[in-house]
């Protein structure tokens, strides 16, 4: 059995505004083994950096609140720690890497200075003993260690991604959550990219949360997938369940979003209509107004509670019952 | 099949302190009518300057554009307002291409009321009525402004505007980008409706190629202000001469676990467009460089018939 490393559950989060509550995330369950990668897919708005921001206790704060849920991590609730003790983790134990290389490096120091800083607040290292991690960091990234007194402008968009990826795991963390890391990239530099994470993944032992909408991206780097909409985990399993046994008509209507390069299709079935909004989400089942299988019950359902299909592979929606088959 | 738009040897150099900058060099390029051309590339690679070459958005450098057979390179302002009844424009960003301070329908009346197409006002209103309709947008939103609005409802907005004048000619640059995949499929769907519904022939700019796929009749691959190759898009799917387009195919993420083609890591990024030198532009990343790659930049010319491409090697890859 694997171990887990993070374990999410049932957590709720809301922003709290003048127009209402946006409830941003609704009961999010999910979990990380050691050394695997989990990729959360999802829209503009599904909730997917809220989850992410809610384990690193990022949120805003306010309008985000936590209104419920644990986050589980090497054993214990991160909820539960003070602001000092979250310092301690952040960086060290669980650290992230965010959409925007151009603007998550700080322009007046050099990218040398910016790792070695995570490494001051973390470790007890000498100074030249701190400037070696770093250089060797940077090579391991892919970057010449020679550049170490180089600012981030002098780097080019998919360099600067992987100076923030070497700041990310400088301290060799536990968890790494990578939000997006390679939506504003071209795709050749997004290849390059997607094939460091997957090296360094391997070499150093590190479990992952890729944030994305992409699942081209999740073909290339996950072991498992959750699919999130408004804020709901609407299925989750691993990547072969999801992408060769896919369920939810969410998910189905993701899959057909997107055009194909292997086949010829006239038409794109897409799904129609739009997100809800978060400040009044449908009662019954966020999905409902937007699905070509929506039954009475479907609108009606106080809570939908995800069957198992197939080993791990659960689904939140009342077409099917457990075992997989459809329901009538 | 008639040629609605032509381009020899465009040409676009932008002065920058540092140099020349050669964002669109000798592009050649046929579109037919009614027929959709795809442009690919990435970032830098020139595929927005010369949608909006096209439009005289932007004043090209040298060469020739033909439009209908009519010789449009060189036109005073008055031909060019002429010109844009008949070629308009759908941006990429449907946050930023539509001014805040205007409604739904006065967006999309605009371009009407510029022209001066109708005398009275139930006849501009009733032509935006037709308009909303035609991009699936309803009469609730008329007296919206765009922030109260979605992207993709926005980028109906957009295409609305666009098809006002009635045009021949549409350049689509990344129509779709800022779009989530599902609202993409719907604006997609809802332009290539549009195009059979209007005969509109369009060109559009993507760094997506399973979009420019989806779309298009023809492909065209750019690369650092050069085609680097044109065909067919079954065709290119099928074969391909120039190794960057390799490279670019092998690249794309696909949501699929039975991925079995060779896949290759471009070495570097971009090199940079300011003075380019005489060597291939591709040679700094290419695998496959030779001694003559660095030396002389290779003739863009046509392999298989309807096929061209630029690569000293393209011969040996048959």
């Amino acid at each position: 059995m694997e171990k887990t490393i993070l374990e999410i559950k049932d957590l709720s989060i809301e922003y709290r505004t003048d127009e209402g509550r946006a409830k941003a995330a609704n009961r999010v369950s999910l979990s990380i083994n050691e050394n695997e990668t989990l990729g959360l897919v999802g829209e503009t708005g599904a909730g997917k950096t809220t989850t992410a921001l809610g384990i690193m206790c990022l949120l805003p704060d306010p309008p985000g609140k936590v209104t419920g849920g644990e986050i589980i991590f090497q054993g214990e609730d991160l909820l539960k720690k003070s602001d000092e003790q979250m310092r301690k983790i952040r960086g060290k134990q669980i650290s992230m890497i965010f959409q925007d290389p151009m603007t998550s490096l700080n322009p007046v120091l050099t990218v040398g200075e910016q790792i070695a800083e995570v490494l001051y607040l973390h470790s007890e290292m000498s100074r030249d003993k701190v400037e070696e991690e770093a250089k060797k960091i940077l090579e391991l990234v892919g970057i010449s260690r020679d550049r170490f007194h180089e600012f981030p402008h002098q780097f080019s968009g998919g360099m600067k991604q992987r100076v923030v990826i070497a700041i990310a795991l400088v301290c060799n963390p536990a968890l790494l959550i990578a939000d997006e890391p390679t939506t504003a990239l071209d795709v050749t530099i997004q290849f390059q990219v997607l094939q460091l994470i997957n090296d360094l993944k391997q070499r150093l032992r590190t479990s992952m949360l890729l944030i994305t909408h992409d699942l081209g991206v999740v073909a290339e780097v996950c072991d498992r997938v959750a699919i999130i909409y408004a804020g709901e985990i609407v299925e989750i399993g691993s990547i072969q369940e999801i992408f060769e046994n896919t369920k939810h008509p969410y998910t189905v209507g993701l899959f057909n979003s997107i055009p194909d390069l292997d086949e010829e299709r006239d038409r794109l079935e897409g799904i129609d209509g739009l997100m809800p909004d978060p400040t009044e989400l449908p009662e019954g089942c966020k999905f409902a107004p937007r699905c070509k299988h929506c039954k009475p019950e479907c609108e009606t359902a106080q809570s939908i509670e995800p069957v198992d299909i197939a080993g791990d592979h659960k689904v939140r929606c009342l077409l099917y019952r457990a075992s997989g088959e459809v329901t009538q | 099949m008639s040629i609605l738009i032509e381009t020899r040897n465009l040409k676009k150099y932008f002065n920058t302190p540092k140099g020349l900058l050669h964002a669109v060099d000798d592009v050649s390029l046929q579109i037919e009518h009614g027929k959709t051309l795809g442009i690919v590339g990435e970032s830098g690679c020139g595929k927005s300057t010369f949608g909006r070459l096209l439009l005289h958005l932007l004043d090209s450098t040298g060469g020739q554009m033909l439009f209908e057979d009519k010789d449009i390179t060189n036109v005073n302002k008055k031909q060019i307002k002429e010109l844009r009844k008949d070629m308009q424009m759908i941006f990429q960003d449907p946050y930023a291409s539509l001014n805040p301070r205007m409604t739904v329908s006065e967006i999309i009346m605009e371009p009407l009321q510029i022209y001066k197409v109708y005398k009275s006002r139930q006849e501009y209103e009733n032509r935006v009525k037709e308009l909303m309709q035609v991009v699936g947008l309803t009469d609730k939103v008329a007296r919206s402004y765009p922030h109260e609005l979605d992207g993709g409802r926005r980028q109906r907005i957009g295409v609305g505007r666009a098809l006002a004048l009635s045009p021949k000619f549409i350049v689509c640059d990344e129509p779709v980008s800022a779009l989530d995949v599902s609202i993409q499929a719907q604006i997609l769907n809802l332009m290539q409706d549009l195009q059979k519904e209007f005969g509109l022939t369009y060109i559009f700019v993507t760094h997506d190629l399973s979009v420019v796929k989806h779309i298009s009749d023809d492909i065209c691959v750019m690369y650092l202000g050069i085609v680097v190759e044109k065909c067919p898009t079954k065709e290119l799917f099928k074969k391909q001469y120039h190794p960057y387009t390799k490279a670019l195919l092998s690249a794309i993420p696909r949501p699929s676990l039975k991925r079995n083609d060779q896949r290759i890591v471009l070495k570097g990024e971009l090199t940079s467009p300011i003075n380019p030198g005489p060597a291939c532009r591709f040679a700094s990343r290419c695998a496959e460089a030779k001694e003559i790659c660095r030396r002389e930049s290779p003739a863009y010319g046509e392999v298989t018939p309807g096929h061209f491409t630029a690569c000293h090697f393209a011969h040996n890859f048959k």
